[in-house]
């Protein structure tokens, strides 16, 4: 589930990270309010449980493979939302770094598809209403869970898709991921569920003195932040779908049509577009995304579409490749007798 | 079991880390910066360009040989997490037949480029992140990116979790060691024994963490973690970050590859 | 002086569970004893030592430190003039490094920055480990470990010092460091173990203390040569004090 660097583009990569670094910002200070000294060494320690109880492999039932739990949920009941998505944080951060488990750019991505929706969306709306208070309930962590992996492996399509790197087509990997996270969902619920009730049962105390009053409360502000929530995904999905609308000429085309009553833009608004075109050309920091809604696709040229790859630059190229390499190794070794000589 | 060697790595990647060298001796803040703006420059090549993106790899070597880190250790940390993006790479060349050119009379796709391509950006962007880690110590990490103004909270709690995994781990692998020489399953524990095992580990952790709790607060702990200023950047740190941006943007933005190729080509004509 | 004097007064203590750990234990340690305390495992030693620098309060009885009686709002200030040396190093050693671990007490305490520097260097010096202040604790050995443990507690110049089974899981030499570096300290020494010839060789006194209360109280010698008192308690003569 984690994703990889090269499956994204820029463009999502840093607007997921901004995202999960809002998350952390707003968790941060939301702790702080309710500031309980308790809270580092506990937050530490169930960190590095979650990450040590990740590295054991248990067998899955009916299918002779293994797997590990993710932990999200179980940190989101101990800790409430605040905490436990830090703490969900940090550790997929250490595996990113530790593991190239998921890559560095799409951390932010990770954290969103693994964190956001387990602390913020699972566990609050789901997971609390349907368990009473002080109580662990197994069909409260079910369906949170899974709705919570179902969410994260569908951010992980949207995410690959609006990249434009990978040319997997979006239903594929729709139906690709979400059965898989599906069963994957309903184990990590069971296993959750078991382990706090298995704690809850041997040493009711120690929950009750570490994490008993834990779960930050979330009173009725929190339909405010729900809104604002769901408004802020929507705007995320509508703005990147219409930036890509803006990306084809034709689709813009044919709604400056709709709207203006010519196909030609206003001055103001074409300038933009040049802008964003010439980034794109220069960088493809916007992926080179087209998208299918429109018929007037296939009146795009063959030329626009891919870039003209001549042969004899290509033999140059492999030729300048690795005399670049030779040399760098060269300068590497030089530098490294020098100061070897100076010490 | 995938235990024990995830665990390996992740203390031997730790004590590579500590290693005196040029590289490790350079700040962290302007490692981290350099890495960035390194993985920026690559994943933003376009869809088609894997020849391009070789001179980057002149980084990788030049940082494997100063800051002596085993070649064969990073490109295996690489090679076994590259299973998941083969697999979604590889539909590239089937979904995309377009030909781009002909080599030696056999037509490339652009499929086939787009694959190499997004191959060749995730080798160089796993494999930086492995040398960023391996020539920087994890608390000096954490340093800078709290200097980066990521909040405390999170750059404590890297900490923290960071100093009581390799403890935890430790731990965990005990328990798992004793069940293990009375089951030969080696595909994993039994779902009912996991439980357990987890379950007690947590039980475990949370005494732990009281205890922490307490040896914090006899030495006077209010609810701030202290911290001791960072020190200030040097000539070397600067040279460094000026040099390694510099080139990456002349790699991505002039065609050294071609420039170069063209320039010896001409010579020998 | 009274302000290095340790009172305990019919002190009892009840978990919340219920269990009752210290039945009325009294005793008093003045400046600059050395005091061990044994007993079986579960006698209540460690549950005394968490009470020496305020972690837990008495149910009942009065604890006096130094000028001050055990209370919430005096133990911030007690935790300064004790030092509590833990049984695992590792869950005193929470910091990334060992510099910034042996500076927390100091830095807690307020000090300025070239302070800190100063009590951090002479603590780590005293225990020989200053070379060692850039490393994290998990590439220490137990030895290493258990010696920064000390000086981040020392760093903070504690009149009374408190130790709770400071020799366990010491190879022989860390050992011998270890009582060697004790003896060279002058603060109030109370140290709670099973290592009988550590204690007979580091405290001049010795306290036993079994389900709670104080069976015995008095000089090391005497008390730890007594095999009939020490085997009521699940304890053997100190090796040095065995016939063959």
């Amino acid at each position: 589930m984690h994703m990889a660097d090269a499956l994204i583009s820029p463009a999502v990569g840093v607007g997921f990270w901004g995202l999960s670094l809002g998350g952390i910002a707003y968790s941060a200070k939301k702790l702080k309010e309710n500031l309980d000294e308790k809270m580092v060494p506990l937050m530490g320690i169930l960190g590095a449980f979650v990450f040590a109880a990740q590295m054991i492999n248990f067998t899955i039932p009916a299918t002779g493979s293994s797997g590990h739990i993710g932990g999200g949920m179980l940190l989101s009941i101990l800790l409430g939302p605040y905490a436990s998505f830090i703490v969900m944080a940090s550790i997929l951060t250490v595996q990113a770094l530790f593991f190239a488990d998921g890559g560095f750019l799409a951390l932010g991505c990770n954290i969103w598809n693994l964190a956001f929706y387990t602390s913020f969306i699972a566990y609050p709306l789901i997971y609390k209403p349907i368990a009473r208070k002080g109580k662990f309930s197994f069909l409260a962590t079910i369906v949170s869970v899974v709705i919570a992996l179902q969410l994260g492996a569908f951010s992980v399509v949207v995410q690959t898709y609006f990249s434009g790197i990978s040319e997997l087509p979006f239903k594929t990997f729709v139906m690709l991921m979400q059965p898989i996270h599906l069963g994957i969902g309903i184990i990590e619920g069971v296993i959750t569920y078991a382990i706090i009730k298995y704690v809850a049962t041997t040493k009711p105390e120690i929950l009750e003195s570490s994490v008993g009053n834990k779960q930050n409360k979330l009173n009725g502000v929190y339909t405010k932040k729900l809104v604002l929530v769901f408004f802020i995904l929507t705007l995320i999905t509508g703005g990147i779908l219409s930036w890509f609308a803006s990306n084809n000429p034709d689709g813009l085309e044919w709604s400056i049509e709709k709207i203006y009553g010519k196909s030609e833009l206003p001055e103001k608004e074409h300038f933009l577009k040049n802008i964003f075109k010439g980034i794109q050309e220069k960088t493809s920091l916007f992926p080179d995304y087209t998208f299918k809604k429109s018929e007037k696709q296939e009146t795009i040229p063959e030329e626009e579409r891919y870039p003209n790859i001549d042969m004899g630059t290509s033999l140059s190229g492999i030729f300048g490749a690795f005399l670049v390499l030779l040399i760098t190794f060269l300068t590497g070794y030089v530098i490294k007798t020098l100061k070897k000589k100076n010490l | 079991m995938k235990f024990d060697k995830e665990f390996f790595n992740l203390g031997y990647l730790d004590r590579l880390s500590y290693k005196n060298t040029f590289i490790h001796n350079i700040d962290a803040r302007v490692k981290v910066i350099g890495a960035v703006f390194y993985i920026i420059a690559v994943v933003s090549f376009p869809k088609y360009a894997v020849l391009s993106l070789v001179p980057f790899f002149s980084f990788q070597i030049f940082f494997m040989i100063l800051g002596e880190i085993p070649v064969d250790f990073v490109f295996k940390r690489v090679f076994v997490v590259s299973p998941f993006i083969f697999f979604i790479a590889i539909f590239n060349p089937f979904l995309d037949r377009n030909t781009a050119f002909y080599l030696l009379g056999i037509p490339i796709s652009y499929g086939i480029l787009s694959f190499l391509s997004i191959l060749v950006k995730f080798v160089l962007t796993v494999s930086i992140i492995i040398i960023l880690i391996s020539t920087t110590s994890f608390a000096g990490l954490c340093y800078a990116i709290r200097y980066f103004k990521v909040p405390e909270i999170f750059v404590n709690q890297l900490l923290f979790m960071y100093r009581y995994i390799f403890v935890l781990t430790e731990e965990a692998m005990r328990m798992v060691r004793a069940k293990e020489l009375r089951s030969f399953n080696n595909k994993g524990l039994e779902l009912k024994f996991y439980v357990k095992l987890a379950g007690n580990l947590l039980i475990r952790s949370l005494n732990r963490a009281e205890r922490i709790y307490y040896a914090m607060l006899s030495r006077g702990y209010n609810g701030n973690m202290p911290y001791i200023k960072k020190k200030k950047l040097n000539f070397s740190d600067f040279l460094f970050i000026l040099i390694m941006l510099l080139t990456i943007y002349l790699f991505r933005f002039f065609e050294p590859v071609d420039r170069i190729g063209k320039l010896m080509i001409g010579v020998i004509r | 002086m009274s302000h290095h004097i340790v009172r305990f007064e019919n002190v009892t203590f009840k978990y919340p569970d219920g269990t009752s750990a210290l039945n009325g234990v009294s005793f008093l340690i003045t400046h600059g004893e050395s005091v061990g305390i044994v007993g079986a495992n579960g006698s209540g030693k460690t549950t005394l030592l968490m009470h020496l620098n305020g972690y837990l309060l008495p149910t009942s009885g009065t604890i006096n430190i130094g000028d001050f009686i055990l209370n919430k709002k005096t133990r911030m200030e007690i935790r300064k003039k004790v030092g509590v040396v833990f049984q695992n190093p590792d869950d005193q050693l929470f910091m990334p490094t060992v510099y910034e671990d042996v500076a927390f007490g100091p830095i807690n305490m307020g000090l300025d920055e070239s302070s800190v520097d100063i009590k951090v260097r002479r603590a780590l010096e005293i225990v020989g480990c200053y070379d060692l202040k850039d490393k994290p604790p998990h590439h220490l050995s137990g030895g290493q470990k258990r010696a920064v443990a000390i000086a981040s507690v020392i760093a903070m110049e504690p009149d009374i010092l408190a130790m709770d089974e400071p020799s366990s899981n010491l190879d022989p030499k860390s050992r011998r460091s270890l009582i060697n570096l004790l003896k060279s300290f002058s603060h109030t020494k109370i140290i709670a173990s099973h290592d009988l010839d550590m204690i007979l060789d580091v405290c001049e006194r010795c306290i036993v203390i079994k389900d709670g209360i104080v069976v015995a109280d008095g000089p090391s010698e005497i008390v730890l040569s007594d095999q009939k008192l020490l085997e009521e308690n699940n304890l053997e003569l100190p090796l040095t004090l065995q016939r063959r």
